[in-house]
This record gives C-alpha cells, structure tokens and sequence, in this order.
C-alpha cells in the first residue's frame, strides 16, 4: 500500500536556523560573487575584440588537450608508449600539447601585461596567472624525469645538483621514478588544475579589464549607451 | 564589481577601473572553449604526425661496462674508495663537502642534512658483490676487505686506482695509454698491473665488472641491500622499487652518459637545460634559468646553482607581483601596445 504524498509543503528549519547552516552561508556567498550570468555570461563588453583574447582560452584548451593525452599514458602505465606506436602516438600528442601550452600562456601573459591586466582590483588575477606559470614549470619537469629514457637520465643527473643546493633536494628527489611520476600524474597537475580552476572564477567575478584611458571617457560612454546584448550579464563583467 | 577592491581593497593597484556601461556582443564561453580544445588537439596530432616525438633509449650500466669497461672500472674503483663524485658530494647523500654550496650565510643544503645516506663503498661494490654467493673466491676476497684496516684497505684501493686514473687521463688527452691497463676485446676483462699489492681488490673488481657486463648491476643497485653511512642496514632485500638514484648517480659518475649528452647538446655549456634529443624545442620555457649558468659570476661559481636558483626565485617572485612594481606595473601606458590590442574599440569611439 502506498502513501499518498502530502500536499502540504515540508516543514524546513527555522530561518534562524537557516542562516546558522554553514551550506547556507556557502551559497549565499557564492551566488552574490558569482550569479550564474556572471559565471556563465552569454555577452561580452566590445572591447573584447582582439586576437590575444584567444590566447587565454587557448591555454585552458591545452591544458585539457594535456589532461586527457596524459590520462591514456597513464591509464597504461608509465612503460607502454616505448613499445607500442599507439602509446608512442599519445605520448607524441601529450609532448605537443604541452609545447604549446607554454607557448601560448606565455604570449597570454605578455598580452596581459601590455593590458596592464591588474587594474581594477584584478591584482589576484595576474597573480594566480603568474603563479600557474611557475607551477607549471616542476610540472613539465617532473615530466621529463619521468620518461624513462636518455632524456630522463641526464635530465635528472643534472637537475639534482640545482635540487640539492637549495635543499629541496631533500625531500624533491628527481632521480627516484616513483616519487616524480607521483608528482607528474597527480600532485602538480592537481595544484595546476585548482590554480586555473581560481583564475578562471577570479576573471569571472571581476570581468575583463576594460581598455586603458577608459576611466576618462566613461561618463561620456555612459551617456550615449547601454548595454545592448549579454542578457542580465553585469556591465564589466563578461570576457574571459 | 570590481570597484568593490579596486582602489583600496585587499591586493588592490591603486589603479582603478570603472564598470563597463558600453555596448555588449553576444558570447558564447562553451562553444568558444570547445572550439579551442579541437584546434589545440588538431595542431597537436599535426605535429605528432609530422614530427613524433624523442625517445632515445636510456644507457644502462652493462653497456657501458662493455664499451668502456676502463671507465667504467675506473668509476667503481673510486665508488670503492670513496673517491668518487657521489662520495665526495655532500648532503643529501653524506656529510662529504666537495658539492656543498652556499650563499652568504644560507646553507640550505647543510640545513636540510644528510636525505638520502648513500655508502659507496657497500652500496656500489660490497654489497652486489654479496649477491655472487655461487664464487667461494670472490667471497673470501670480500671478507678479507672487510676485515682490514681501514688504512690497508686505502692502501689496497690506491694502488688499484693509480694505473686506471693514469690510463683514463691519457685517454683524456688522446695520448697513448700506459700499458699497465689491457682490456681483452673478446672477453670485455680488463687486466690492471699494481706497483704494490692491491690484495683482494682485484679479485673484487673483476667480478664486479663480469657482473655489470651480464646485466646483473642493474637490478642489485636498484632492489639488493643498501647500507646508511655508518655500514647498518639500510634497505634490505626489496622486490618492487621505484628509486633510480644509486643506478643514475653511478652512471653519472662516468663518462658515457656525458659523452652521450654532448652529442645530444645537452651540457650545460650548450645550454643544455632547455633542450632534449633530436632537434624538439625540450624545456624553452627554461631559458632563463640556463641563461645565468652561461654568464659571470656564476659560470665559474662554485655556487652556481644555489646562485641561480636564488636569482630565479626573486625573479619569480617580482613577476608574480609585477602589479605592485612601481615602474614595471606603468610601462605598459608609456609604450602603447595596448592602442594596438584595443583598436577596434578606440576606433569606435573616435568615429562617435
């Protein structure tokens, strides 16, 4: 026998309870620094109309272009690209990929700066940028230490010189396989992927920086437009 | 909105920014990011096609103890002796000084001590030789090192290493080598004539070398037992082991895999940190880091890693706070790529 549900809605928590819930608060916080137009805007200001904008997105791609590549590798384990061609292939795509993600965050970069990207409270975003960068680089390191092959010998024979004089070499060994290709597959590419994650959620939330001497001519902007397409997306906010 | 911490908030430029109030174009993030994610794959399988990728094969120790079984004796007899590279290096490996470095008063690489403890003398010759359990007379040599003096066993050591140092010096220099080193060419041996005895050294080294040339160093180094500093056991017995370091450190201890490097550009001197085999573009994005080992003070710095390494760190550090840096953050408004990046919007509000 079933029992008919009630018509009657459910009885919820007090509201004072409501604002004690930790979860609660989470969302609140969450929903009003980034309202799903902000997170996901369907407009963007039309000073975003550059090549180098491309460049942003284009690292993003790489880094899942590396991220899926790498998965192969490592669903079959570390030694299968030396003897099949299929593995050699991935292997071939996974060392591309991330040629190219360096290049182009590189050229993102350089195109942030001439932005003067940090203005407007968007210090965090260059940071976060800055500091992908620079994780990125153990991150690729540890991949070619890894390899298990001439590069990968001489490569770690000769980095551990530069490891063991700062001392990280005491806990960073790059001639044990099995400590880097942990560091390879999970431990950096994890803290690369969580930097992004809060790069791309800071760009989200203070939107792209508007074009230098803008500051100037905004009042005589504001009276001649309005936003004009991006749906409930806030002024300034849209971009990537 | 970014006005909230623009001018005066937590990280805030000083340099605010006003929200747009302009006119908006349609954008559409996923389909722009799913596009990206295919041309970046396509560009990549492009190049795969076009160019693959490196993988020469790694040198290993019974090659080189059959091609260059002199050098190769010659390494072993100072991991013997305590006089090689590895033993001579420092922390993490001992509490040697021949590459410890410092900057003023950091010494990070005393600091942090002795890691990863490696005994030369057990761990490269003792302790593999154990494992050859099917040669009484090999054994009885063993027994009789270890049961020396630790000057006779120095005594022993020296006078097995002077004709190897003397004939790879002479090789070096591309003279004629001394003939109290002969290596048969059939078997792989090598034949060293002492001035003074050498006692069980050259029962020991012989074995050592018939040992790397079957193949069999490979796996001691990485699974059989291993001593700390003082002799105690450090690792006994393994069968699953992930940790190359003996193998790699013995390895660069001699000269095939530098002679290999060099034809690979890979020294240092080649700025080799940037590169891999074969013409691929390897680390680029190490350039700078290279670049300072090619420049005084540290290209003949005892210290020049730890130098470079500390160069590199404030450099990182400065990038990453290029916002705060009072005539780096304003370059950007005094050479004016960004007319160029924002044209089509300056454009715009010219012609209204």
């Amino acid at each position: 026998m079933s029992v008919a549900p009630s018509s009657e809605p459910a009885i919820g928590p007090a509201d004072r309870d409501l604002d004690r819930s930790w979860t609660v608060r989470l969302r609140k916080r969450w929903v009003a620094a980034l309202p799903p137009e902000r997170l996901l805007p369907d407009g963007q200001p039309t000073y975003v109309a550059s090549w180098i904008y491309v460049f942003g997105v284009a690292s993003i791609a790489s880094l899942i272009v590396i991220i899926g590549s790498g998965s192969i590798l490592a669903l079959k384990g570390p030694a299968w690209w030396h003897y099949t061609s299929l593995g050699h292939f991935f292997n071939s795509i996974h060392m591309w990929s991330v040629e190219l993600f360096f290049f182009v965050m590189v050229v993102h970069l350089w195109g942030k700066y001439w932005m003067a990207a940090w203005r407007g409270g968007r210090a965090r975003i260059w940071m976060s940028g800055a500091i992908i960068f620079l994780v990125a680089v153990p991150c690729a390191l540890t991949g070619y230490v890894s390899q298990q092959n001439f590069d990968s010998q001489w490569i770690s024979t000769q980095a551990k010189d530069a490891m063991n004089a700062t001392g990280i070499g005491a806990f960073f060994n790059v001639t044990n396989f099995g400590q880097m290709y942990s560091y390879h597959i999970l431990l950096l590419p994890l803290a690369v992927v969580a930097l992004v994650t809060g790069h791309v959620l800071l760009v989200r939330r203070h939107g792209v920086v508007p074009p230098l001497e803008l500051q100037q001519r905004v009042g005589a902007l504001a009276a001649v437009a309005e936003p004009s397409a991006g749906g409930e997306a806030s002024p300034g906010e849209a971009g990537s | 909105m970014s006005r909230s911490r623009g001018a005066v908030g937590w990280l805030g430029t000083g340099e605010d920014t006003q929200p747009w109030r302009g006119a908006y174009a349609p954008y559409d993030l996923i389909k722009e990011l799913t596009i990206a994610v295919g041309v970046i794959t396509l560009i990549a399988v492009i190049l795969t096609i076009l160019l693959s990728s490196p993988d020469e094969k790694p040198v290993t120790i019974a090659q080189w103890s059959k091609q260059g079984p002199v050098n190769f004796l010659a390494t072993a007899t100072q991991e013997l002796n305590g006089t090689s590279a590895t033993a001579e290096y420092g922390p993490p490996y001992n509490h040697s000084s021949a590459n410890v470095q410092h900057f003023w008063l950091l010494h990070p690489q005393r600091w942090l001590g002795v890691s990863h403890p490696i005994n030369t003398t057990y761990n490269y010759v003792v302790s593999p030789l154990r494992t050859v359990i099917a040669n009484p007379a090999l054994q009885a040599a063993v027994n009789e090192y270890e049961a020396a003096p630790a000057a006779q066993r120095k005594a022993w050591g020296e006078a097995y290493a002077k004709p190897l140092e003397e004939y790879e010096a002479a090789a070096g220099e591309h003279k004629t080598p001394p003939s109290s080193v002969s290596t048969d060419a059939a078997t792989g041996a090598v034949t060293v004539h002492t001035s003074s005895s050498a006692g069980p050294v050259p029962t020991m080294m012989a074995a050592l070398v018939s040992l790397a040339q079957s193949g069999g160093l490979e796996g001691t180094l990485l699974t059989g037992d291993t001593a700390n500093l003082d002799g105690t056991p450090l690792r006994s017995k393994q069968f699953y082991e992930t940790d190359y370091t003996l193998p790699l450190l013995f390895l660069a201890n001699g000269s095939m895999l530098e002679e290999k490097a060099e034809t690979e550009h890979l020294l240092g001197s080649q700025w080799g940190m940037m590169n891999e085999t074969g013409s691929y573009p390897g680390q680029a994005w190490l350039w700078l880091y290279t670049m300072w080992y090619q420049i005084e003070p540290m290209k003949s710095s005892p210290n020049a890693d730890l130098q470079v390494m500390l160069i590199m760190g404030v450099l990182s550090l400065l990038f990453v706070c290029i916002p705060f840096l009072p005539i780096i953050n304003r370059i950007p408004r005094w050479i004016p790529i960004y007319r160029l990046i924002w044209r089509e919007h300056y454009r715009s509000y010219v012609s209204s």
